[in-house]
């Protein structure tokens, strides 16, 4: 304890200083106008605001350094509406901290724990209805009432139970089927491939059916990217080089991670790039994971060409594309 | 007497006459509120809030949360008949075709930035002077809730507009609830009404960004501000302020005047980067179409450091009796953030259990002053800013001629590292700054004034503290680590005694602390004096 008492005393609240216009009636004249001034500019920039709505027509832009283009209107009212709420604020905290009093004020603070007497009145109270409801001594009252209450609670997940179908097998298909066209997207024209360069990359779709709509869930599953290389350049193993058509290659354009669209092809490494999280492919290698998250290649789709000439699907894709789930079983 | 003042008082009268709350009122308006800046964080994120009520209001008036497809025919002309969703088409009308659209659009949008960048300040600024210490501990889970919730908000906001960035994010947080064992695809079917993107997810996440999310705002910050009303707020140390009092100004009228001029400032900061800086200009993306994507896709930043882990997770699945788990999914996009969150709910308790201190506390603590929960604090955050730089990879590759690779490695390793390296070196820089405290009360402080004496010796003038810094220098308490007995009083060995040594050891960490200088080590050294 005597270690305690040789602390630095606590010397007490500091003296109140006053400031100069506590002091001097002049400096809080002043101060009066300086507020004031500020709510003058309020009310100017609110006038500026309601100005450019009326009479600056919304599709006059003009050059301003760093802004570059700006469009007049949005500018005018955007600064005229925020200098309006500044000036207020400003003014009121100028005229808080240099009119209003600003002594300090000393407020007493009290222990949260009630007196010994209430408190002990309160835990009683709460032991004896505790005990008063039954709960420890009836366990069959509360065992059914914990059932009762559980399962209640399935009403109102089996009431979300229509928020959507079941996934059934829906995840595993897509809409290309054995003899399917590869058509452009967008344009939906088949392809022969002497349209693809060697080099070239193109986004397919499977031809639609007549009268059949393409819906957004339906590209995403089945966007396809079509890359052309050498035919040398592939090192696959004969099965999946059977499934390209004269150095041309089809894979699926979900990501294999997170079904992103794999959109970014490197010529020169030929190496596709996921932009959400950098899972890298390399084409050459039937889109092996070279770098980043994924854990799976892109599927493969099986391509050769029709009597026609043009670019069609073998067979459907061989497992589910886009990411993981729990049914999945490779 | 004043018309103001006779006005006042009718006022009151009138308002006992039918509530008789006459001294409940009193008391309440003299309410005392210390003063400092670090104080106004909270303000900050309150005040956003209630921007963002008001801005959102007037944009649901010409939105329309629905994916049926309609083609463009506003006076945007890059996109003019092109088919998309009656969202994305209702957010370029928001922004092109109703006038103060935009300039709402983005203090909306500002307003969430800041609303989310203010609840982290906010609640570093909490965990760093220890103010969620009893009683305060139901506060600080409210205010975790809170951040959580605003995460979730706001990732719902912005993918409101069904642009082709938002859709991508939607897209991967599809692909996180199909991820979930066993029940991943019914959920996700469940969510989206069938396939991904399907036709129903917008309007859906509309009514919980709308209505549900900003009713338990309300209702979380109600209680939030209500608690911190009856508790009284914390105050920092120094001359005059105890454990059993409050320093400060009375609410009426000087801090309600600063309180509200300070809302009228967020406000005025917020309009005025609506109107100079361009936030999410969702007309340069296009209409979500699954096919497609941008480069340098990012989100918000307050998913971003999610987004890191998700990248830098190593590429494992398990394929297993035709089941396939994506540890490379959930590690990243659940169990990580789950633990940290859990933790972070769970470290008032967990700090009470090192220390064994179970009493109130309404003095904050200088950070110096409790080293090692401030190296936990630092080292959190050196974790979550590594994991945001490789969320932003792509971003930092280009501009500083990186290879995505290369910021990979660093982060996957850094992240491991960074942090416990993080955790020591903050640890030490706290000891040497108390030790720099110590120096300061016992020898003054260093005025930089040299001054030769007469037989030539060069000393620099060391200027004597006051004593209300003196007093501020040294009043925090240093406890003593906690002392587990190992064994009870017969000398049996306690059969809770790992658990004990463990408690021990980690007492022990938290109240390393250098001595705070005492009065008479002063008197000793000679009043302080050189």
């Amino acid at each position: 304890m005597s270690n305690e008492l040789q602390k630095f005393q606590d010397p007490g609240l500091p003296e109140h200083v006053h400031r100069k216009t506590d002091l001097d009636p002049k400096a809080a004249d002043r101060a009066e106008r300086q507020v004031a001034i500020l709510f003058v500019l309020s009310a100017i920039s609110t006038v500026v605001a309601i100005y450019s709505y009326i009479f600056i027509p919304d599709n006059q832009y003009f050059f301003l350094p760093v802004m570059g283009d700006t469009n007049a209107h949005q500018l005018l009212l955007g600064l005229g509406m925020a200098f309006a709420l500044l000036f207020i604020g400003l003014g009121l905290v100028l005229w808080a901290k240099e009119l209003m009093p600003d002594t300090e004020v000393i407020a007493e603070r009290h222990e949260f724990r009630s007196p010994d007497e209430d408190r002990a009145d309160f835990v009683r109270t709460v032991k004896e209805q505790a005990s008063a409801s039954g709960l420890g001594r009836r366990s069959l009252i509360k065992r059914t009432l914990g059932l009762a209450l559980g399962i209640s609670a399935l009403t109102p997940l089996v009431l979300l139970r229509d928020l959507g179908p079941l996934p059934k097998k829906e995840l595993e298909k897509t809409s290309w089927k054995k003899g399917t066209r590869l058509v452009t997207d967008p344009g939906n024209r088949p392809i022969r491939p002497e349209d693809l360069e060697i080099g070239a990359v193109a986004q397919v779709l499977p031809e639609l059916v007549e009268g059949q709509e393409r819906t957004l869930s339906d590209i995403g599953k089945d966007a396809v990217l079509l890359i052309r290389l050498r035919p040398s350049e592939f090192q696959l193993d004969a099965e999946r080089l059977s499934w390209t058509h004269d150095g041309i290659i089809a894979f699926s354009k979900i990501c294999s991670h997170m079904g992103c669209a794999v959109a970014l092809y490197e010529q020169q490494t030929k190496h596709l790039l996921c932009p959400c999280h950098q899972s890298t492919f390399d084409v050459t290698r039937a889109a092996k994971v070279i770098f980043g998250p994924s854990a799976r290649p892109l599927p493969q789709l099986a391509i050769t060409v029709d009597a026609d000439g043009y670019l069609v699907a073998q067979q459907p894709f061989t497992e589910s594309v886009g990411p993981s789930y729990w049914e999945r079983s490779s | 007497m004043s018309k103001v003042e006779r006005i006042g008082g009718n006022v009151a009268s009138y308002v006992d006459d039918r509530t008789g709350a006459a001294k409940w009122l009193r008391k309440n308006l003299t309410k005392v509120f210390p003063d400092h800046w670090s104080f106004m964080l909270g303000e900050i994120v309150l005040y956003s809030f209630i921007i963002l009520l008001l801005s959102g209001t007037f944009l649901t008036f010409w939105f329309d949360p629905s994916q049926r497809d309609v083609i463009y025919q506003g006076s945007y002309e890059p996109l003019k008949n092109i088919e998309m969703s009656a969202s994305y088409a209702s957010t370029l009308h928001i922004s092109f075709d109703v006038r103060g659209g935009l300039l709402m659009r983005q203090i909306h949008h500002w307003a969430a930035l800041i609303f989310m960048a203010g609840m982290i300040a906010h609640l570093m600024r909490v965990f760093f002077t220890g103010a969620f210490r009893k009683p305060r501990e139901a506060n600080w889970l409210i205010g975790v809730g809170l951040v959580t919730l605003g995460i979730v908000e706001g990732f719902l906001g912005y993918s409101l507009p069904d642009d082709l960035l938002s859709g991508t994010g939607i897209r991967i947080a599809e692909a996180i609830i199909q991820a979930l064992p066993v029940v991943g695809s019914y959920l996700a079917f469940f969510a989206f009404g069938g396939a991904f993107p399907g036709h129903v997810f917008i309007p859906r996440i509309f009514t919980v960004h709308v209505l549900l999310l900003p009713g338990i705002f309300l209702a979380l910050i109600t209680v939030h501000l209500m608690l911190v009303w009856y508790q009284k707020h914390t105050q920092y140390p120094g001359p005059g302020r105890t454990e059993k009092n409050v320093v400060g100004y009375p609410l009426m009228p000087i801090y309600m005047a600063k309180a509200g001029g300070f809302f009228f400032i967020v406000f005025g900061v917020t309009a005025l980067l609506g109107a100079v800086a361009s936030i999410n200009p969702i007309w340069l993306y296009g209409p979500y179409n699954p096919g497609q994507i941008s480069a340098g896709s990012q989100p918000d930043f307050y998913m971003g450091w999610l987004d890191g882990l998700v990248r830098m997770a190593p590429p494992i699945e398990t394929h297993a009796f035709g089941h396939t788990i994506s540890w490379n999914i959930l590690i990243p996009g659940l169990i990580v953030p789950g633990i940290l969150f859990t933790l972070m709910a769970l470290y008032p308790f967990i700090e009470s259990w090192m220390t064994g201190d179970k009493s109130e506390h309404h003095l904050l603590e200088r950070p110096r002053n409790n080293p090692n929960r401030t190296a936990i604090g630092a080292m959190s955050l050196a974790f979550i800013l590594v994991v945001l730089i490789n969320g932003g990879n792509d971003i930092i590759a280009t501009n500083f001629h990186l290879t995505i690779n290369q910021i990979m490695w660093f982060t996957r390793i850094g992240v491991l590292v960074i942090p416990p390296l993080v955790f020591v070196i903050t640890k030490r820089i706290c000891l040497s700054l108390q030790r720099a405290d110590r120096e300061k009360v016992l020898h003054g402080r260093e005025t930089g004034r040299l001054v030769m004496l007469p037989h030539g010796e060069f000393i620099e003038v060391h200027e004597e503290l006051t004593p209300e810094q003196k007093f501020t220098l040294t009043q925090h308490p240093q406890p003593a680590a906690l002392i587990v007995p190992t064994t009870d009083a017969n000398g049996v060995l306690n059969p809770q005694g790992f658990k004990g040594r463990i408690r021990a050891r980690f007492s022990q960490a938290h109240v390393e602390q250098i001595d705070a200088p005492t009065e008479s080590e002063a008197k000793a050294l000679g009043g302080g004096h050189h």
